[in-house]
């Protein structure tokens, strides 16, 4: 542990100051709240606002897992668990069971989250009418207003012209039937999981200073019509090339000697557990979400 | 306790860490002192000052260290570390007429009171290279300082003292050729100021708001912005009514007695006052100028020139220009939060970029591919 800085760096304040948008936050879902972000020894739009919220919340018994595009090892994800190490002493994990504290960047785990854990999302853009409305103003009077017209004509104007939805990862979602939301980082693979889930999820913005929360239980519905549903990605019954798994979040690996394309579990803890049960090991292997 | 072997990220980044040193010392050169970058890389420290809002010169010259001389980084630098310090005053608004100058000029009139007082500028040095400059020794450095020191013109400036001068802008402003568009908000009861390190932004920003938010604003990107709305992008026409450089006393309330001031230092500022005439309005009936105000850290001109016409800019009602937009300049001026997000770019984006492939494809298979 650094010693020459406070206990998870930033001042017993500023963590308050955070803690109190966080009550707020739960005590609206979807609600954007507005707080004072500040400078971390990391770069803005790199996770400063996932990382704020972690720092805030983090006890010295947490043990913290941090995941960057679904992997423990992205050199990211490693800078940030280290940042958070040497700050505060507590024990870190990959494993996501383990874990009680994970702040991500897009995935949400394969294995299911339970109520004894904290789901903190790094937010590059809180704002799910940016889409549609340039102006921070004129968003915040929508939001205030119910008026999410301009969107619903968008995802039509979509449908019209492309055949459907084109949003891949910035789907929108409508929470507790209130507020429009943007999941913003996670793919749309990954929106189901927040419906009615056991888990808290906190979501930070460090850049546009916004701080926003899914309590348990809460009711997340991605915005879609009748006729057009919405779907998350098909990976067309394809199966993980290291642990043959099937029904994850797979990213492709394009092999630039033989020229083949691979797809690997993105989510890399989950994926070597599914190697060592290959191999005949014990390993405990979380709930899944659609059970 | 307890931390989790991981596999290779963690090598990787303390290997590009090494290299950086090595990058920074590979020459061989004697290590750059902390105190010689704060003395002689004068404005590099002050423009980190400004965006890094901190203004401590010797944290600034190390983090200029740092950083190999990159600007951005070093004010990066000093905003973490003001996120470690709790936040335990406000000091109170800095009376400018109180500066103690180095430098003061006006474009606007000749014969301004006071009078024009040059100070340290390279607004008329030739810009040729000064070879000499190759070779300057230790030696030669005190050799001019004690001659220049112990000058004539140096005892003449010590005999006048502090020197007195009145500000231009009251004296536009009591002739009546100055409109204040702000007197309603400047007669308010002076209250809590809105601070931005503290709250975000919120529109329409107080005035307060925009005087931060321009003076923490990264010189390039006020700079270009202020450009833009002189050059056709924006109706304004600034006049520089006053520039000066000098210290300011910083005062903070008493901690225990109620009424009292406690000086607790000087900081050198730059402020610039330009003047622009107002639009012809059909419901006045007088033609005024306004005023335009900018104030930053340290020795920076432009920044500070720039940071006052795009405060007159911002004033427009109906913005027709980015730089009359206070949400466009106010969100986009910060070049830590800009710099940040740029940079993040180089981050790995393997999920959602598969999710885009997912549904290019996906929309292919809808409509047929198109050549």
């Amino acid at each position: 542990m650094n010693g020459v800085y406070n206990y998870a760096f930033i001042d017993e304040n500023t963590k308050r100051e955070v803690r109190r948008s966080l009550l707020k936050a739960v005590a609206i879902p979807g609600y954007q709240v507005p707080f004072g972000s500040r400078e971390l020894p990391i770069a803005r739009g790199w996770g400063t606002g996932g990382l704020q919220i972690t720092l805030a919340i983090v006890g010295p018994s947490d043990i913290v897992k941090v995941i960057d595009q679904g992997d423990d090892d992205s050199v990211n994800a490693c800078n940030l668990r280290e940042l958070i190490h040497d700050t505060t002493g507590v024990t870190t994990t990959t494993d996501t069971r383990r874990a009680t504290l994970i702040q991500t960047r897009h995935r949400i785990p394969e294995e299911k989250l339970t109520d004894r854990q904290i789901l903190v999302l790094q937010v590059p853009y809180p704002e799910p009418l940016r889409w549609v409305e340039p102006s921070e103003r004129e968003t915040r009077r929508m939001h205030a207003e119910r008026d999410y017209s301009k969107l619903w004509v968008f995802l039509y104007e979509d449908i019209v012209r492309w055949g459907e939805i084109t949003l891949s990862h910035r789907y929108p979602v409508m929470v507790n039937g209130r507020y429009v939301m943007d999941p913003t980082p996670i793919p749309r693979f990954d929106v189901p999981k927040l419906h009615r889930a056991e888990t808290l999820f906190l979501f930070g913005a460090g850049r546009e200073k916004r701080i926003y929360a899914i309590p348990p239980h809460t009711d997340v519905v991605p915005l879609q019509f009748e006729d057009y549903e919405f779907r998350v990605e098909d990976f067309d019954g394809r199966v993980c090339a290291r642990c043959g798994q099937g029904g994850t979040y797979l990213t492709e690996v394009f092999d630039r000697e033989t020229g083949e394309v691979s797809y690997y579990c993105s989510d890399t803890s989950y994926c070597l557990k599914r190697q060592k049960r290959n191999l005949g090991q014990s390993v405990e292997i979380g709930g899944s979400w659609y059970a | 306790m307890a931390y989790a072997a991981v596999r290779g990220g963690r090598k990787a980044i303390q290997e590009a860490n090494r290299l950086l040193d090595y990058y920074r010392l590979k020459g061989g050169s004697v290590p750059i002192e902390v105190r010689q970058i704060r003395d002689q890389m004068r404005l590099a420290v002050d423009q980190v000052m400004g965006e890094g809002s901190l203004y401590d010169p010797d944290l600034a010259a190390l983090a200029l260290k740092q950083a190999e001389g990159d600007t951005l980084e070093a004010a990066f630098l000093l905003r973490a570390f003001r996120s470690t310090v709790p936040r335990n005053q406000y000091s109170l608004a800095v009376d400018t007429s109180r500066m103690r100058v180095i430098r003061r000029i006006s474009a606007a009139f000749k014969d301004v009171p006071g009078g024009q007082f040059l100070g340290p500028t390279r607004d008329y040095t030739q810009r040729l290279l000064r070879f000499e400059l190759m070779e300057e020794t230790e030696e030669r450095a005190r050799e001019f300082l004690k001659k220049y020191v112990e000058g004539d013109e140096w005892k003449e400036l010590e005999a006048q003292g502090t020197l007195d001068f009145p500000k231009m802008i009251d004296w536009l402003r009591a002739k009546g050729l100055l409109e204040n568009p702000d007197a309603a908000e400047g007669q308010r009861e002076p209250g809590p100021i809105d601070d931005i390190t503290r709250r975000s932004i919120r529109f329409p920003a107080s005035r307060s708001m925009r005087m931060q938010a321009l003076a923490r604003g990264e010189t390039g990107a006020l700079l270009a912005f202020a450009y833009s709305v002189a050059r056709g992008y924006g109706a304004i026409h600034p006049t520089l009514g006053e520039l000066r450089v000098g210290y300011v006393p910083v005062l903070v309330p008493h901690p225990l007695h109620s009424g009292e001031v406690v000086t607790i230092g000087e900081v050198l500022v730059t402020e610039a006052e330009v003047v622009a005439r107002m639009r012809e309005r059909t419901d006045r009936l007088q033609a005024k100028f306004s005023l335009g105000y900018g104030l930053c850290f340290g020795h920076n001109e432009i920044k500070a020139i720039a940071m006052a016409a795009l405060d007159r800019a911002m004033v427009s009602e109906n913005p027709q220009a980015p730089a009359e937009d206070e949400e466009f300049v106010l969100y986009h001026i910060d070049g830590i939060e800009s710099s940040g997000f740029v940079a993040h770019w180089k981050l790995p984006h393997y999920v959602d970029f598969q999710a885009e492939m997912i549904r290019v494809r996906s929309i292919q298979r809808q409509r047929g591919p198109r050549a």
